[in-house]
Order: structure tokens, then sequence, then C-alpha cells
């Protein structure tokens, strides 16, 4: 086993959350991306099609597409089938609204961060914390056997 | 940028105004600093896309924000909802989604929205003025406010749009500051037309929402428009193929009397010519049948019908008199639909098919008798979603056509 290697960022909504990352490096819209029934990825020119958010650390550059995906991740979220936790490279106003009002309505907390993504691959055991100054910790086992090559 | 809150944004903010200012200002907050404003401001109205049914979350969003005793700040109009609540019936839902649905848009009133239902409210009372600041949803309708009229919005929507509205207040940063407003791409139209149709101003919105990107388009040789309703048209359908939410037309629109009043004194990044076999390649995109298909229906008001557009149809049902056999749905606001039955001019009409609807729209719920035939619209955005929304196939033409059309019981389109 590996040691885990810590990095820092800024919640966009604070919460913890561990789970296996799923990583993208190409941004998938929620509206028209994922069913909120399931959680799987349907959107047909997007390499993730078919796998599942559900319960992963979702890990992307950056948040895509109509503002409808707030209300997508809303209701994700509430119904269960929404990620653990996001990690973007890049704020993103539409994802940050269907986080706050999922926390405001059912008090569920998906953190959401924007952090350095380099160097994470699918299948890392990912640990989102809150530091002491309130900002986020982000600690990752690196999976043994990556499916793809780190990039860097 | 760090985001500077005012005393009063303050005291919204840690609920002296109630939980529903409260939560409102709490996601404004978090959305402004994720888009890095610097601050908020003020806003004369705003227009909420909230109303179709699309899940649970949508709707008790809402609720919370009626029991916690919130109102809007601001003159609030509402965009389409799931109903024709105008014309019971008219809208067929099972139960278990008719009675959420129902709610949402009363849930909206609630709040102090006007029931416009409309997504044309820039052709209600509550249109706003040229410079005011505004925070409105529906892509057609901000298209408008900010190109027809100059007022400025950015594109809202989920959520964001009524936080706004409920606050007072919306993100100081986008398309609500003059500077970003400048044109950064070119279209040089190179199209000659007597009489410029509908469809012309159609298929140069279709080309410059594929082309534009996120950059603010310029379009330079649009002929004069006949009315707003064609600028309305070519918005519209700018911001269907692509995510326009401000086009300046030079010498047409109102920040942009010269080129270089379009530019704010810059060159463009780059500059596209627009031909006539591009707006005919654009046009023939959104129709899948071929001239001489069965017409099940005719489809109009996608934006919603403005007085001055059925004023031109009302006439045209006339002089073709097609028989009621195929419906002709004209989409349109509750108040510009009150204005035609007090005058009258409706009298009659239902025995050439036409069948006004308010409220909402034909291709967000289920409105059409026949889902297996060919709908003809002059709607480039009806075309463009339709199929994708309700399963039909679209033929795409001039209003005329569609009237002619529908008398013919089959695809009929003149030469353009």
């Amino acid at each position: 086993m590996t040691r885990p290697v810590e990095r820092t960022g800024t919640f966009q909504l604070a919460g913890e959350a561990k789970g296996q990352a799923l990583v993208f490096s190409q941004a998938l819209s929620f509206w028209g991306g994922i069913d909120a029934e399931t959680g799987e990825i349907t959107d047909h020119s997007h390499p993730g099609l078919g796998q599942n958010v559900a319960g992963r650390i979702l890990v992307m550059p950056s948040g895509r597409g109509s503002s409808s995906s707030s209300s997508v991740l809303a209701e994700a979220i509430r119904r269960g089938t929404a990620p653990a936790g996001i990690l973007l490279e890049r704020p993103d106003p539409i994802l940050a609204v269907g986080a706050i009002v999922a926390e405001f309505l059912y008090d569920i907390r998906m953190p959401l961060v924007v952090c350095d993504i380099s160097n994470l691959v699918s299948g890392d055991q990912i640990d989102i914390g809150i530091g002491k100054d309130g900002g986020p910790i982000i600690r990752v086992h690196p999976a043994i056997n990556p499916a793809a090559p780190r990039r860097q | 940028m760090t985001l500077e809150l005012t005393a009063e944004d303050r005291s919204m903010l840690d609920g002296e105004q109630g939980p529903s200012a409260a939560a409102a200002m709490k996601i404004l907050v978090a959305f402004s600093n994720a888009v890095g404003a610097g601050g908020l401001l003020d806003i004369a109205g705003a227009h909420i896309d909230g109303c179709l049914y699309h899940g649970k979350a949508g709707l008790d969003f809402v609720e919370r924000l009626v029991e916690g005793g919130g109102r809007v700040q601001v003159p609030t109009t509402l965009n389409v909802g799931s109903f024709d609540l105008i014309h019971p019936g008219m809208v067929k839902m099972p139960a278990a989604e008719e009675v959420p649905a129902r709610r949402l848009m009363k849930a909206h009133l609630e709040l102090g929205c006007q029931a416009t239902f409309t997504c044309a409210p820039y052709q209600t009372r509550f249109r706003p003025a040229f410079g005011q600041q505004i925070a409105w949803g529906e892509s057609n309708a901000i298209v408008f406010a900010n190109s027809v009229i100059g007022s400025r919005t950015n594109r809202y929507g989920d959520f964001i749009d009524l936080c706004c509205a409920m606050t007072g207040r919306a993100p100081a940063w986008g398309l609500h500051l003059g500077e970003n407003r400048r044109g950064r791409i070119l279209f040089e139209l190179d199209v000659l037309d007597g009489e410029p149709s509908d469809s012309l101003f159609v298929g140069v919105g279709l080309f410059i929402g594929q082309a534009s990107g996120d950059r603010v388009p310029v379009i330079a040789g649009l002929p004069q428009p006949r009315d707003e309703d064609q600028l309305k048209a070519l918005g519209a359908a700018a911001a269907t193929t692509g995510a326009v939410a401000l086009f300046h037309a030079v010498g047409i629109t109102p920040e942009a009397m010269t080129l270089d009043e379009a530019f704010q004194g810059h060159a463009p990044d780059e500059t596209i010519r627009i031909t006539r076999a591009d707006i005919d390649h654009a046009l023939a995109r959104l129709s899948s049948v071929r001239d001489g298909a069965p017409v099940a229906a005719v489809s109009l008001g996608t934006p919603h019908f403005s007085y001055e557009e059925w004023m031109r149809l009302l006439p045209l049902l006339r002089e073709a008199a097609p028989g009621r056999r195929i419906p002709i749905y004209v989409n349109t606001g509750r108040a510009t639909l009150a204005r035609l039955q007090e005058e009258g001019a409706l009298a009659g009409m239902e025995a050439f098919g036409l069948v006004p609807v308010a409220d909402t729209c034909t291709y967000v719920t289920s409105i059409l008798e026949r889902l297996d035939g060919v709908v003809m619209t002059n709607s480039g955005k009806w075309a463009h979603y339709a199929p994708g929304n309700i399963g039909v196939s679209v033929a795409f033409a001039e209003m005329r056509d569609c009237i002619r059309s529908a008398a013919a019981g089959h695809v009929v389109r003149s030469a353009s």
C-alpha cells in the first residue's frame, strides 16, 4: 500500500466524503448526460457512457452545458444517485447551485471542491476532509494498477 | 476576485429578512463566488424559467421558499408551465404527474410572481427598458432582452433566477457590465433579399448560434426587419443552436448603430461571411420530410405569438380557409389571447382548425392529438427541439406556406 498523498483546494460547497475516483479529462453535463434515477452516464458523446457516478468521487476539469444541470444534480443528490463528491479544476456555478440547493433542501452535503486534478486516475481512493482553516484536505490513496496512465 | 456584500445583502444572508431571503442570498453568494463577481447589483425585474416540472427537487425548492414566507422583491414574470390553465383539458397527463406539475405553477404565484406563463415576457406590460439590469431565464427571452431592447441580463436558469428575484440582486458580472457587451465576432451577410422573409432571419440565427461559441456576435448587412418579430425569430434560433445571449445587428439593434459602436472601438477576433447557400443549408436541416408529405398539424408561436403575428395570421387563415381537419396550434401569452378575445378577433376561427394554446407550448407537454404525422412550423426553435422532445417529424416553412399546407393536406412550399 502506497502512502496517501495530500492536496488542498477551495470548497464551492464544504463537506466530507470518500469514495473511488471516476476521472474524466472531458467535462460532463449533468443535464442530458446523467440519468438522475440511476446515476448512469447517458451522454453518447462522452467517454464515460454507461458508467455510473453514484457514490464515486467525480473528477473532471469543469462543468458543462445547460443551467438545467443544477436541477439534475439536486435531484440526483436527493435520490442518492449523485457522486459522493466532485473535484473540479475550475469553479462551476451550475454545479455549485445544484449542490447548495440539495444541502438547503435535504441536508445532504455533497462536497464540491476546486483543486489540482492532475495525476488522478479512476480507481484511486479519495478522501475529502475539512481542514482546520475550513478548507478542503484531499487525501489520495493511489490505485495500485490504474486502468489509465496518470496525467501530470 | 472577492465578493463584497453591502449591509443590506448581509442582513438578508444573516436571516434578518426571513429564512427564504436568507436561503436565496446564500445560493446567490455561492453562485457569485463561482463566477468571480466582485459584488451584487440591483435588478429592476426578473423572469423565472421554473414552472416546467422536471422532478421533485425543483418543486421542493419553491415549496420551501413559500413555507419560509418568501416574496419576490422585484416585478417577476413566469415562463411557460406544463399546463394550459386557460383551456382545461388541453394537456393530457397522468394524475401522478399532473398534481405536482400544477402545484409548481401555483407555488410560484404564492411567492408573488405574475401569472404570465409566457416565454415572451417582452410582449407583456413587464417589458424592461433600455439599459435596465434584469435577471432573466429562458434563452429566447434573454437574447431578446439583451439584443433588441438593450436591457442587461446574463443567461440565468434553474434556481438562480428565482434567488435573484427573491433578493432583488444579481451578480455584477458578464453581460450586466458594459465592457462585456462588446462584439467579438463579425458576420458579414452577403444575401440580397428584396423583401426579407421571416426564414432569412431564422437562418441567420441558426448560423450565428452555431459559429459564435461564447463570443458576442455582430451581424453586418442584415436587412431592416419588418418588425421586432423577425429579430425575435433570429435570437430564438441563435439561442437554440448555440449559447448566444446577446447579438448586435449593425444599424438595427440599440447598442450597434455603427460597426464601431458594436465592437466598442475594438477589432473583431474573427470575420465570417454568410452566403445564401449557408442560410439554405441551415434551414434545410430543420425539415426531415419532402414537399408533398401529408400534414398532421401546424404549430406556430414558438416563442409565443405576438399580437402583430396574430394580425398577420388571421387574414392568411381567411384567405386559405383550411378545414378543421388539420389543427393549427398557436402558442401565445394569456394577455395577448385576452386582448384578441376582447376584440372578437378569433370569432369563427375554429372552423379553420385554429387551436390557441396559452401558458405552455406544444413541444414541452402533450397537447398534439397526433404524433404520427408531419407537423409544420415557421419556428426554427420548434423545428429543432420538437423531434427530440415529442417525437414528431417536422417541415419548416414560412407562415403562409404552413397555412396553405393545412388547406392542401400536404406540405406545400413556395420557392424562397
